[in-house]
């Protein structure tokens, strides 16, 4: 008897070892603290959402927060891929933090979805890099499609106020170098810091030459100071905004002043009010609806993290047929299988990863929204039939 | 360049050198007082914004916490005091000096925060709030430290400025903040647009430099801080206690930095680290007085913010270069022609 339990208790250790041997282990490492702790929140409540069973496996997840700290974000990922194995990583959150990681990640072969963008990262031929994914859309994707609406709407001169910071240089950057083909003159490009009380001079210096349009290149809640300044001095023309601030702090902040400016984000802001058959809407409401049940107004960051476990859930089946998870075979497997993702329909974007494009998010990923009553409004996005 | 654009950006000028002026003002009277370089003065105008701004969305403010916090620290190291120096029987007043006014102010915060006041109301509960810290943290951080050199206060004063930037954004977040205006008037004086809280602005800042002058010239006690500010020592040996006019000093630094904040608030966007650069122009001006002259120094913020300004229209890029750039010319020029005494310690 006391044979027959033993070899029992045996067996069910045995059990448990192969179960947990081929359980498939998600590794999310945010910034759930700190200053991008209001993406990193909304990104980690995304990842409650995420399957328990892919393909007949159970699913872990082990989830750090690194405070928004690129020295904890390393140590992170480190314990991430040693102690815990995991097969695949989520996050970070920001650009910096993701930029730290590259050298961990690429040592220990596993495949990383970054939820932050940035061309610096993403570079499929190189031979660390080729473990990094990105799920946001980059710079190029959003001002392709503001300078599109320009053209449509006629607009031949430009002033540019941008934050005097690593995201103010970029979008500033991919802006003209994508507004010059079009023919649309640059007139000024000013600078602004974050914590200025004023920005009246460099919007006057802007407002010279009466331009068709201004483009304020900022994120978060500083992006309101130049806009309020610009509707005090009587601008009449469009403002467009970068899409780092299209949160709920940046209506509040900018108010009134707002009313009538173009604002740059992922269709799932807007997402009831996409056109039906729209390749993304469907994700979309599902994710509004499932996010909104559970911690209230949606956040086009939480969508990141949402899609990125999509890629993940599609990717995975692919994998198991080339090993085990917890092998180095089915990490690799892994990045090969996401590097294949094709016309997947997220909740942001439509994805199609290739060897070269690591972030996969085309012009279906990108939307123009208008302030109406100090409330979003779809005013453009891309052709999509 | 035409002559409106040159008017507005004067304007713009006037209404940042009007706070940095307010800045300007207190930095002096902290430094003549209690020889203590105040790194941390400009928190006190975000902790005044987002004090207020919290008040507005019914949320009880974070500043609330930390009055409590140094209160009971502060009534911690009284009582320690007075133990060593056996001085037992004055205990229960001096614990009830320190903790009843902090309590009384959280209570009434607790009670008015979801009553949603009026705005005046509301301006009046953040002072209460803010003021408070001011000699707290005197007490807790500079009194004893009171007889220490320059550079040691200096140096406890960044350590304040770090501890205060980082209780920033565990209280308020990294979000900024616009508080609604006193008043929604506009006026027209010659084409140029004037709201109502930049001259809120202008006159808050001219009746402030007035009652300064006022009181450090004709009361006895603001007579008595000059005398603190003149010799130590000396004050002392006429009855003059030098920690009273410290707390009263790091009181009115408060409230001048609160006020500024709340003035402000309206007119730009303000974060929880916002304060140290605005403090840091303020110091700027107070430099060019030569930490002692309140005039001099109202100038020299003037100067900061026509440079500003300016500069921002032309080198956008460059305005805090050009800004701080200034302060060299300026010390050189200074110590050229100031004559130098040690002071005698």
């Amino acid at each position: 008897m006391k044979q027959f339990l033993a070899s029992i208790s045996m067996l069910a250790v045995l059990a448990a070892g192969t179960a947990a041997q081929a359980d498939i282990t998600i590794g999310v490492n945010l910034s759930s603290t700190g200053p991008a702790a209001s993406l990193g929140i909304a990104e980690k409540n995304a990842i409650s959402f995420g399957p328990s069973v892919i393909a007949g496996q159970k699913v872990h997840y082990v989830i750090y927060d690194d405070a928004t700290d690129t020295t904890t974000a390393v140590q992170n990922v480190k314990r991430l891929v040693s102690e815990n194995k995991v097969d695949v990583l989520i996050g970070p959150t920001t650009s910096p933090t993701s930029a730290a990681v590259i050298e961990a990640v690429a040592a220990s072969k596993t495949p990383m979805i970054q939820l932050s963008p940035g061309p610096a990262t993403i570079s499929a031929t190189d031979e660390k890099r080729k473990w990094i994914f990105s799920a946001p859309a980059n710079t190029t994707i959003y001002g392709t499609a503001m300078i599109n609406h320009m053209v449509k709407k006629g607009v031949k001169t430009v002033s540019v106020i941008a934050v005097d910071d690593a995201y103010g240089e970029v979008s500033t950057a991919a802006y003209k170098t994508l507004s010059e083909p079009k023919g649309i003159k640059t007139l000024t490009i000013e600078k602004y810091k974050r914590t200025d009380t004023s920005a009246t001079a460099q919007v006057l210096h802007a407002m010279q030459g009466n331009p068709d349009a201004i483009f304020i290149a900022s994120s978060g809640t500083p992006a309101a100071l130049p806009h309020v300044a610009l509707i005090e001095r009587g601008y009449k023309g469009k403002i467009y905004q970068s899409g780092g601030a299209a949160n709920a702090e940046f209506l509040r902040v900018g108010g009134k002043a707002l009313e009538g400016s173009f604002m740059l984000a992922p269709p799932v802001v807007v997402g009831e009010q996409l056109p039906d058959g729209y390749p993304t809407k469907a994700e979309a409401l599902k994710f509004i609806k499932a996010y909104e049940a559970k911690f209230g107004p949606r956040s086009m960051f939480a969508s990141l993290a949402w899609d990125a476990l999509k890629i993940v859930e599609a990717a995975v089946p692919k994998a198991l047929k080339k090993g085990k998870p917890g092998s180095e075979k089915f990490r690799v497997a892994l990045r090969d299988a996401i590097e294949g993702t094709k016309g997947l329909k997220g909740a942001g974007s439509v994805f199609s990863m290739s060897a070269t494009d690591h972030s996969g998010v085309n012009q279906l990923g990108m939307s123009l929204m208008k302030v109406e009553n100090g409330k979003w409004k779809l005013e453009d996005h891309a052709e999509f039939k | 360049m035409d002559f409106q654009t040159i008017l507005i950006l004067a304007q713009d000028a006037i209404t940042n050198s009007a706070i940095y002026a307010l800045l300007a003002l207190a930095l002096i009277l902290v430094f003549g007082v209690t020889r203590v370089i105040f790194v941390a003065q400009g928190e006190f105008v975000s902790y005044g914004a987002l004090t207020l701004a919290s008040l507005q969305t019914g949320v009880m403010p974070g500043t609330v916490w930390l009055l409590l916090i140094l209160a009971f620290i502060a009534a911690c190291m009284e009582t320690a005091r007075l133990l060593v120096s056996g001085a037992r029987h004055k205990l229960p007043g001096a614990l009830a000096t320190i903790l009843a006014p902090p309590l009384a102010i959280a209570a009434l915060v607790k009670i008015c925060t979801p009553l949603h006041l009026h705005l005046g109301w509301q301006l009046i509960l953040t002072m209460l709030i803010v003021i408070p810290l001011g000699p707290l943290i005197y007490r807790v951080a500079f009194r004893p430290l009171a007889d220490a050199t320059v550079l040691v206060l200096l140096i406890a004063a960044v350590a304040v400025h770090f501890v205060l930037v980082g209780l920033g954004l565990l209280f308020f977040g990294a979000e900024g903040v616009r508080t609604p205006p006193f008043s929604d008037a506009q006026f027209t004086f010659a084409n140029l647009n004037v709201s109502g809280q930049s001259l809120c602005v202008y006159a808050t800042t001219i009746v402030f430099v007035a009652i300064m002058a006022w009181f450090f010239n004709k009361t006895l006690y603001g007579k008595a801080l000059r005398a603190v500010a003149f010799n130590r020592n000396g004050a002392r040996l006429v009855g003059i206690t030098p920690h009273l006019a410290g707390t009263f000093s790091f009181a009115l630094a408060s409230a001048i930095g609160c006020l500024s904040g709340l003035l402000i608030g309206p007119i730009t966007t303000l974060y929880y680290d916002s304060g140290f650069l605005i403090g840091l122009k303020g110091f700027v001006g107070a430099i060019v007085g030569g930490m002692a002259s309140y005039p001099i120094a109202a100038a020299g913020a003037l100067m900061v913010g026509f440079s500003e300004s300016f500069s921002s229209f032309w080198l956008s890029g460059y305005k805090d270069v050009v800004v701080f750039t200034m302060i060299i010319p300026v010390l050189l020029w200074r110590s050229l022609t100031t004559a130098h005494y040690e002071e005698e310690e």
